[in-house]
């Protein structure tokens, strides 16, 4: 049957059809479909972990017990998921273990454009790259088949045009999964140095024979045009755009394992023609490879620079000196930044983090919008888990006069990601820091995944909820408080309360998102015209439904969701 | 045949994902070879949104660039003038006249151009404006402005009707179908006019 898949669909069909049994994922665009369409196949267990380090374990420990494992995750993930990555590269597999690894080329919604090639080249794992949606069903069978002949871990790089685009991709039945047998073998599976030693013999070994097999897989192909003018070296959503600018005017050297890489087949290739230009996104990798095998007559990022994505229209210009025409209008067209939603319970906690003028340690999640205007109430976005522990070091830093104005803003996912360790750090080194959980009672940003505080699990069945009240107390932290964030008053006197406190303290800001199915919204509210003075107190909230019209407050009947807090903040009752 | 191009523009939260699937399957029907791509993520939470529909004998890139589009489908007045440099010289723009004032409006930094429908005609695209809330609304409910701009879209291609019903019999939910069909309806019938 031929479907219309995103690359992320494709890419769970490519698990089940490879006959993968166990998934353990966490989520992060633009990775996360693979996860959700892969829990849609009954024959799978699939999960989502706290963090992607528990994750990728979860998946080694099930292909070390024989299964075909599965283990999601976007770039920054792996960074977290690197210490397991860097040892199971040693320990290899038994059934076999794919890793997918979605690069956020542009930072459409990311923290940072790393490019994950270079943990597949220092983790010494091979990594492959599909370009669209078939490649990528194609790509997850192949790395099974390459992991379970050379014993390694596999990795397949995403990135967000070939992970979020749809194209026509055929299915097939599913390989009957077999789980293989265990075998205790402490020299292959326990990493102490004596054992390691031997481990590091073969994942050299195991490099060179990986390189031999680039060289001839079809997976690394070359596609001849007799008109070429030049060779384009190329790899994932990249060799798309080459082929749409440049066409037959170019042949193509493209390269689905992106490491190692091949070095025979790139020097026949290049010694063809008098120039080879290199069109990769992110890092020169694919150039500077070609450099160390001695390919002199090579060009990329002199030409392309490393910074977000390549498209065809770049390539036009910077190649053939061609440049599209196109109309525009004269006026300033304001820009639409995302925004916190209507009715959204980040909203009451920000304005009075705003309000009281107090230094935010901000965190990853729909909440990090607090940073933008209106609100403006954040001061620092590092990573997942970073607003915590940042705060205590931003704390013992400038001591007490920090710590009776600074707050760290962090999710429920995000807390149970990597959050705790940090409050452990607060309540363990005595810092009298405040820590304030926005408990959504879901991952949002994402698209709404459950997590271990939601009750549910993955496939939405009943599950274990994590308890953040007593969870923190245990923890060690004595003032721990729960605050309803529609309701602005109490939120500020919490808030005040336990900054002035000397002691650690834990504020939960609680209330569902209001996107979640569950959640009944109230009647949307409005303004009385004639009683609107204009004074502009409910757009402080910087809400997307309230706007100004002819100097009177206007509330959009079709976004509100009756959440009432610009009913709270009008001193004059003009909002009903 | 040569590769088309159609972007589907609007706000977060607007329903482009159903207005993108009811063509793909469409142009997948019809036989060619399609690519449907967006960005998910922080983009959605009421920001500008962008999906990029190319059909023909064979697709490359999954993406749109400045002035290649045959066609720009906006379900927001402001976002059809944030896209008129992809679309081509006297391409064809379908837009909703609603009005959402992003966050710079809303703040008063700045205004919230006049006349755009006006303006983007003056510039040499061809617009069809409708008032697709309305039409939604007469339907039965705002959300489906989205697919009152696909009716106008079935207007002014010449796909078979029919593969557009059976689009919407395979993409929308039974018990909102009659009023999804009544959506597409209306807005085929207001671009007639």
């Amino acid at each position: 049957m031929k479907k219309l898949m995103l690359g992320n669909e494709a890419f769970a069909r490519g698990l089940y059809e490879a006959g993968c049994t166990v998934v353990s994922s966490y989520p992060g665009t633009p990775s996360t479909e693979i996860t959700e369409e892969v829990a849609k196949y009954d024959e799978i267990y699939a999960e989502w972990a706290p963090n992607e380090k528990v994750a990728m374990e979860a998946a080694l420990g099930a292909s070390i017990a024989g299964a075909r494992a599965f283990c999601g995750m976007k770039h920054v993930g792996l960074n977290v998921a690197a210490d397991p990555l860097y040892t199971a590269a040693y320990t290899g597999v038994n059934g076999g273990l794919v890793i997918a690894v979605a690069d956020d080329q542009g930072m459409h919604s990311s923290q940072n454009e790393q490019d994950s090639r270079h943990h597949a080249i220092a983790a010494k794992v091979p990594m492959l790259e599909p370009s669209d949606s078939t490649e990528c069903r194609d790509f997850v069978k192949l790395a099974y088949e390459i992991s379970e002949d050379f014993d390694t871990p596999v990795i397949v790089r995403m990135s967000t045009r070939v992970a979020h685009s749809q194209s026509i991709v055929e299915t097939y039945d599913r390989q009957q999964p077999e789980l293989k047998e265990y075998t205790k073998n402490p020299q292959k599976y326990v990493m102490m140095p004596a054992y390691a030693r031997g481990r590091h013999v073969f994942v050299e070994e195991r490099t060179n024979k990986l390189i031999e097999y680039a060289e001839t897989s079809s997976i690394n192909r070359v596609e001849i045009s007799d008109k070429a003018e030049f060779g384009v070296i190329t790899n994932g959503a990249a060799y798309q755009y080459v082929k749409e600018a440049l066409g037959d005017r170019v042949s193509v050297l493209k390269l689905g394992m992106v490491n190692p890489m091949p070095e025979k087949l790139i020097r026949d290739f290049a010694a063809k023609y008098d120039r080879i230009v290199v069109v990769e996104e992110l890092d020169g990798i694919i150039e500077s490879h070609c450099r160390n095998i001695g390919v002199t007559n090579v060009e990329g990022k002199a030409i392309f620079g490393c910074i977000g994505e390549i498209n065809q229209s770049v390539i036009a210009e910077k190649l053939l000196g061609e440049k599209k025409d196109f109309a525009e209008l004269d006026d300033a067209i304001p820009v639409r930044p995302p925004v916190m939603c209507a009715g959204c319970p980040h909203r009451g906690l920000f304005y009075n983090l705003k309000k009281l003028g107090v230094t935010v340690s901000g965190d990853i999640g729909c909440y990090t919008l607090g940073a933008a205007a209106p609100l403006n109430a954040m001061d620092t976005t590092i990573c997942m888990g970073a607003s915590i522990s940042a705060l205590h070091g931003f704390n013992k830093a400038r001591g007490a006069e920090s710590e009776h104005k600074s707050v760290a803003v962090i999710g429920d996912s995000t807390f149970m990601h990597s959050g705790m360790t940090g409050l452990v750090n607060i309540a363990y080194n005595n810092s009298n820091s405040t820590v304030i959980i926005v408990d959504n009672s879901i991952t949002g940003m994402t698209g709404h995944q459950q997590n271990p505080t939601t009750g549910k699990n993955l496939k939405g069945d009943p599950a274990a909820a994590v308890n953040l009240e007593e969870l923190c107390k245990a923890i060690g932290i004595k003032r721990v408080r729960v605050v309803d964030p529609y309701h602005l008053a109490e939120t500020e006197a919490a808030i005040k309360e336990e900054l002035a406190v000397d002691e650690a303290s834990v504020i939960i800001s609680r209330r569902p998102c209001a996107l979640l199915k569950y959640v009944k919204h109230n009647a949307p509210f409005k303004v009385e015209a004639d009683k609107c003075v204009g004074c502009k107190m409910c757009m402080k909230l910087g809400c997307p439904a309230i706007s100004m019209k002819d100097g009177k407050a206007v509330i959009d009947h079709t976004q509100c969701v009756g959440c009432g807090i610009c009913k709270e903040q009008c001193k004059i009752g003009a909002i009903i | 045949m040569e590769t088309k191009s159609i972007m589907i523009v609007g706000v977060g939260g607007q329903g482009s994902l159903l207005a993108s699937r009811l063509l793909g399957n469409v142009l997948l029907a019809q036989g060619y070879d399609v690519k449907v791509s967006e960005v998910h993520g922080m983009s959605q939470r009421g920001g500008s949104v962008v999906t990029y529909v190319k059909y023909g004998d064979k697709v490359y890139s999954p993406v749109i660039e400045k002035g290649e589009a045959d066609a720009v489908i906006s379900f927001e007045l402001l976002e059809a003038a944030r896209c008129l440099p992809y679309l081509k010289k006297g391409g064809t723009l379908i837009t909703s006249t609603q009005q959402i004032d992003p966050m710079p409006v809303i703040t008063g930094a700045m205004e919230y151009p006049a006349d755009l429908a006006a303006k983007l005609e003056a510039a040499g695209a061809d617009v069809t404006a409708v008032d697709a809330l309305t039409l939604a609304e007469e339907a039965g409910t705002s959300k489906a402005s989205n697919v009152v701009l696909m009716g106008v879209l079935s207007a002014k291609t010449d796909f078979p009707e029919e593969l557009w019903q059976n689009a919407l019999e395979q993409c929308v939910p039974p018990k909102f179908l009659e009023l999804n069909k009544k959506a597409f309806e209306l807005g085929r019938n207001a671009a007639k006019k």
